[in-house]
């Protein structure tokens, strides 16, 4: 026999059957003791009882089909969540694509227009000008022309930028959802770099200067006989436009 | 899925028979449980090997009828003693105990909904203290609060005289 009292959990976990052997026992010799109490105990089982008479019934009912388990089960293993998000996710998709496609036609920005190089150069831009490690993959001018030449599969004339305070540092062929493209990259003597792309056209063969700019770089992007070109640096559009001039002045010379 | 079916199924009577104290009929408390089995069968992988598959389950359940309140909380809902003793609860009783049962139930609904639900979990469906905590999100000691409350209060409800059988109405839930 414990020496603990009687606690009120006690009585209620009496009443559960909640209780190790032996302390139920200590209990129902605490209450013959106590009258009193074992009376409230007492009803507190008689509670127990009647609610548990009065709703068992409700337990023994026949399960409505709603709740047969095995059906619920196969339903979900038929169309399971995941399954029913994956087609909301494809169906999103399509309308998307669709979508997309129709505010292409709409906004007249064919892929391999001058939208798509304007993006491309500027995406050069931002991956290569902001590499302090390796921004070109050839210094050298001449083996840098003949490179890019032959994956262009044309000849590619190197813009001279130094009457205007810019450098070549080198360049690179990189990749566009339309083959190689030319990069070129120049500084000047503050470090600023701009990045000049040049590739042929599939559509736009011809097109007017148009400028594009973001919140840390201006461009301007044209296309003559079949090849684009865009330029982009940092700073306003105004100081970019007269090398975007040189330069096209300067391909159209070849 | 098999272990997932043996678990799950012995279960089900005892959640049709907590959700019918729930919520006002008996549609009503197969379209929750049928809710609380949906979402248990989704998310048995989920569950902690640690807990009573029971307890999992009654805690959807509880949590599902608690969202369900919550929604209809400006709604109120008043059960006919009438219509939950005769078509709601224990239609095998005879005759003279199912007065006494009406009775027990009429006078159990006026509880407050968290002791109601203490008591029902614990005295009823044999939940242990600590899994009634887990269901009901309470730390172990406000379950035996609650339970103590509800009992007192259920047995002075008891010593009063039988309530008027003809036209009485009661708050099934106590608490909008």
């Amino acid at each position: 026999m414990s020496n603990r009292p009687i606690s009120e959990d006690d009585l209620h976990a009496y009443v559960d059957h909640a209780l190790e052997a032996e302390r139920q026992a200590e209990v129902a010799a605490y209450l013959e003791g106590h009258p009193d109490v074992a009376e409230r105990v007492a009803s507190f089982s008689d509670q127990r009882s009647m609610l548990r008479a009065a709703l068992a019934p409700i337990a023994e009912e026949p399960l409505p089909p709603q709740l047969n388990l095995s059906r619920i089960i196969e339903s979900k293993r038929r169309r399971p969540a995941s399954f029913r998000w994956a087609i909301a996710a494809m169906l999103m998709l399509a309308i998307g694509g669709v979508g997309g496609w129709a505010i292409r036609g709409a906004t007249e920005a064919p892929t391999g227009g001058l939208a798509a190089l304007a993006q491309e150069a500027s995406d050069s831009y931002h991956v290569y000008a902001s590499d302090r490690t390796r921004p070109v993959e050839l210094r050298d001018s001449t083996e840098l022309v003949q490179w890019v030449s032959n994956r262009l599969q044309q000849p590619v004339k190197l813009p001279d930028l130094t009457k205007s305070g810019y450098r070549l540092m080198g360049g690179r062929v990189v990749p566009t959802a339309h083959g190689p493209a030319a990069m070129f990259m120049y500084d000047d003597d503050h470090g600023e770099r701009l990045v000049v792309l040049t590739r042929p056209m599939t559509t736009d063969q011809n097109a007017p200067m148009a400028p594009h700019s973001g919140s840390d770089f201006a461009g301007f992007s044209w296309a003559d006989g079949g090849m684009g070109y865009s330029v982009v640096g940092p700073g306003a559009a105004e100081q970019l436009k007269p090398l975007a001039n040189e330069i096209r002045k300067q391909a159209q010379a070849i | 899925m098999n272990d997932m079916l043996h678990q799950i199924e012995p279960v089900i009577p005892a959640l049709r028979r907590y959700a019918r104290t729930l919520v006002r009929n008996r549609a009503a408390a197969d379209d929750l449980v049928q809710d609380c089995l949906e979402r248990a069968v989704s998310h048995w992988e989920q569950r902690r090997e640690t807990g009573s598959p029971k307890s999992w389950l009654f805690a959807i359940l509880h949590n599902l009828a608690i969202n369900q309140f919550r929604g209809a909380a400006a709604r109120a809902r008043h059960v006919s003693i009438d219509e939950a003793g005769e078509h709601e609860f224990g239609q095998n009783a005879v005759q003279e105990q199912q007065l006494i049962y009406q009775d027990v139930l009429g006078k159990l609904a006026k509880l407050p909904e968290e002791q109601r639900a203490v008591l029902l979990l614990v005295a009823v469906e044999d939940l242990s203290y600590a899994e009634a905590a887990k269901v009901l999100n309470i730390p172990i000691g406000t379950v035996m609060s609650r339970l103590s409350r509800a009992r007192e209060r259920l047995q002075q409800e008891l010593e009063k005289p039988a309530d008027n059988q003809q036209g009485n109405v009661v708050q099934l839930r106590s608490k909008p």
